[in-house]
């Protein structure tokens, strides 16, 4: 809350015009059509806005608009793709110091290098694109007269659940399902949603198509589950789910059709600065390998 | 068709014991069980009977594995693949005696399990021997440490085969294993079992347990599994999928398919027709990623099926140690009457069935190769596994139409594209969603080259360089 808003000054100030956190779903910004919405405080306890408490027909619809875009995404050239993330990474670099006051609201210390490390992270990720087809995948020396290569391709939609890290978690787990090609539902960190809205605006500037990202904000309790067992969904991200119960029935759901899932081990906090290695891209790719005779 | 004489392998090479007990630590030991018979499905003609692992079996034979798990993934990498290697040469050296053993207790033929199971066995063993030595180099990190002791079930269809795709990665990788074959085909892992004792390696390593679903779930739910690697029918990766959640096994599925098999109106059509026959018929259909649904442009469907059913009339059908024959026994009599089941309701769901001449022997379990022609993509015998010599037949005008088809399916195993035109082969090998696709041929497989499958058919890869990621803590 900027200080223009607080009464008590002696000339009469503008009052701000403030902004309403939406859905991101298919490139829009609708509100949740169950019409709910809660309350988000700073972690001094004031109160922030009231973001969108999307329901689980909200999941359902950014997961039909998840797959409407996948054809597209994972069919744009790599190049491409790690283009427009770059270009992800320019448009929040732009509106850093947006970010370092949403940040500084929700908690976050060293708000600034948190940005930096988030807009270093895109860059990170952005160069991946055209060069983990060559870190994992391989042509294969079979033993006959055949032409055998193994690629790695997107696993399709991906739903994830982000950590509890505003900005730095959020991006170091979508960043990596994304530049492979795959199109995601995200479930932002409960406590602190509203960078993530942000974020969905510097990605709605960014090239990005529309329904690559879709970003949800509300219940992780709620809305995690219906993803879970959602049979359009290809993997999901357990990342940001604390509760071990929850976690389980994520897995148990997931098991219904069979869904890559990835659950960091629960032993120690994440260091979301620390370097990503290759592993959140390989988590969301499938080996393809295709034959063909050699001859004359 | 011309006449042949019989032409039956010996089984005078293998000498089958009347009971087997289980393989745990080294040693054969009577499991505190019950017991079940294996038969020759194609003389329903008792083989051996083997034990069937109770709980506490599978728990003394984890405990081995844990046993070993110490001194066999501290030993120098070098040394571990040196018993790989020998383990190859064993089995090369004993080849014509687990061929011959293979196709007893399975029903494939002869020249099936001669020609393709038992070389490929062998060299599953000696590829991965090889990386024993080199896992820093594979892409894993400097250091990458094995998972423990991996829990591993495996199908009735390529019972050595599966055994080698799951044991000889694992045991590269540093873990010790607890395998449990399919209960209608033990009796090639339990003479592996035999090999391992040869090639003196450290009891306990390889543990074998014999039994069915139960024994299987007490493997995969033992707590002191840390890696479950299944292959097997999409129902069961199911139940194993959830059974674990929240344990933190490192899990790999192989599970089922409904390949697509596409042919183009510019394909060799010779070419494709033996393509085709090799992907459903070969293995008798047993095959996950058999090419189950051929999908054929509509401008040849008429020529390309003349010519098909020219050429299953020549298939000969029998006694699976003749070296002649084609298509061996149906593995046991649930599976052929699930067969018998799927087909029946493909001609009552409207679509037209049809199969050569083919008498059938009197015992043992047997089905005519059947194709069926007219199906929509909304019949079950185009949507579910048959898992047996059955071929639907749909058809299509364009690529895009084809893809389209090909993609409409939960399964993601394999995939098949016959045309002469190499462009076209790519832009369908990239529209695919399968994890192996096969371009003017079919069911080739290499230990050099990762398998496994998109969405329902599974997670993991086997083969390769990428087969080793199931079995390190990566």
């Amino acid at each position: 809350m900027s200080k223009a808003e607080r009464p008590g000054g002696r000339e009469p100030v503008r009052l701000a015009v403030r902004k309403t956190y939406k859905l991101y779903i298919g490139g829009a910004f609708p509100r949740s059509e169950s019409g709910r919405s809660y309350a988000v405080t700073s972690s001094k306890g004031e109160f922030l806005a009231n973001a969108s408490k999307a329901s689980r027909k909200d999941a359902r619809d950014a997961v039909s608009a998840a797959r409407k875009a996948f054809g597209g995404w994972s069919g744009a050239t790599p190049y491409n793709r790690g283009q427009i993330l770059y270009r992800v990474a320019e448009m929040l670099e732009s509106r850093r110091a947006q970010f370092v006051a949403e940040l500084t609201d929700a908690g976050t210390k060293k708000a600034g290098d948190v940005v930096d490390a988030a807009v270093d992270r895109l860059v990170w990720y952005a160069g991946w694109a055209d060069k983990i087809a060559a870190v994992a995948g391989s042509t294969n020396p079979v033993a006959g007269p055949y032409f055998n290569v193994s690629s790695p391709e997107p696993t399709g939609v991906v739903a994830v659940v982000a950590p509890d890290e505003p900005l730095l978690g959020l991006v170091s787990v979508i960043a990596p399902v994304i530049v492979t090609g795959n199109t995601c539902v995200v479930i932002a960190g409960e406590r602190a949603p509203l960078p993530a809205i942000t974020l969905a605006e510097v990605l709605a500037t960014s090239d990005l198509p529309g329904g690559v990202v879709n970003i949800l904000t509300g219940s992780v309790k709620e809305i995690a589950p219906w993803l879970a067992a959602h049979m359009d969904v290809n993997a999901i991200d357990l990342t940001g789910v604390t509760d071990p119960d929850l976690a389980v029935a994520c897995e148990e759901g997931a098991a219904e059709n069979l869904k890559r899932v990835l659950r960091p081990a629960a032993t120690a906090a994440t260091d979301w600065s620390a370097d990503p290695g290759t592993k959140r891209l390989t988590a969301f790719l499938e080996t393809k390998t295709v034959w063909h005779p050699t001859g004359v | 068709m011309f006449e042949y004489a019989p032409a039956p392998e010996s089984r005078d090479v293998v000498d089958i014991k009347p009971s087997y007990g289980l393989f745990i630590g080294g040693e054969f030991a009577d499991g505190t069980g019950t017991s079940l018979k294996t038969v020759n499905p194609a003389s329903e003609e008792v083989l051996a009977e083997v034990a069937v692992a109770s709980a506490d079996d599978v728990d003394r034979a984890v405990r081995a594995a844990r046993e070993a798990f110490g001194t066999w993934s501290a030993m120098p990498g070098s040394e571990r693949a040196k018993y790989l290697f020998r383990i190859a040469r064993i089995i090369q050296e004993r080849s014509r005696e687990l061929a011959v053993l293979e196709t007893l207790d399975n029903g494939k033929p002869i020249r099936e399990s001669r020609d393709v199971d038992l070389p490929l066995v062998a060299a599953h063993f000696f590829y991965y021997a090889g990386w024993a030595d080199k896992l820093r180099h594979a892409g894993y990190g400097a250091d990458p440490r094995p998972l423990g002791v991996a829990g591993q079930v495996i199908p009735w269809n390529f019972p050595l085969l599966m055994l080698a795709w799951k044991i000889a990665p694992a045991l590269a990788a540093g873990n010790t294993v607890v395998l449990k074959p399919a209960e209608t085909t033990p009796l090639t892992a339990l003479l592996f079992a035999e090999i391992c004792r040869q090639a003196d390696l450290p009891p306990g390593v390889v543990n074998i347990v014999t039994g069915a679903g139960e024994t299987g779930a007490a493997l995969v739910n033992h707590p002191d599994v840390n890696k479950v690697a299944f292959t097997g029918s999409t129902e069961v990766g199911r139940l194993i999928a959830r059974s674990v959640a929240g344990t933190g096994k490192k899990v790999t599925l192989e599970l089922g398919g409904k390949a697509a098999n596409i042919v183009f109106d510019d394909a060799a059509l010779d070419q494709a027709v033996e393509g085709i026959v090799n992907g459903i018929f070969f293995n008798q259909g047993h095959v996950c990623c058999a090419g189950s649904r051929l999908l054929v442009q509509e401008s040849i469907a008429e020529e390309l099926l003349d010519a098909l059913k020219r050429r299953l009339g020549t298939l000969r059908l029998g006694d699976p140690l003749d070296k002649n024959t084609d298509i061996g026994a149906i593995n046991s009599a649930a599976q052929l009457a699930k067969i018998r089941e799927l087909s029946d309701l493909g001609e009552a769901e409207g679509a037209e069935r049809w199969s050569p001449v083919c008498p059938l022997p009197d015992k043992g379990f047997w089905f005519p190769p059947t194709i069926f022609t007219g199906v929509a993509q909304s019949h079950r015998i185009a949507r579910e596994e048959v898992f047996g010599p059955v071929l639907s037949v749909l058809t299509f005008r364009t690529p895009a139409e084809a893809v389209e088809k090909a993609n409409n399916t939960p399964f993601g195993l394999s995939a098949g594209v016959w045309t002469e035109k190499g462009s076209r082969i790519l832009w369908m090998a990239d529209r695919l969603r399968a994890g192996v696709v096969w371009a003017n041929t079919f069911n080739k497989f290499d230990p050099t080259s990762p398998f496994g499958g998109y969405k329902e058919s599974g997670y993991g890869r086997e083969g390769g360089r990428h087969g080793l990621e199931a079995y390190l803590d990566v």
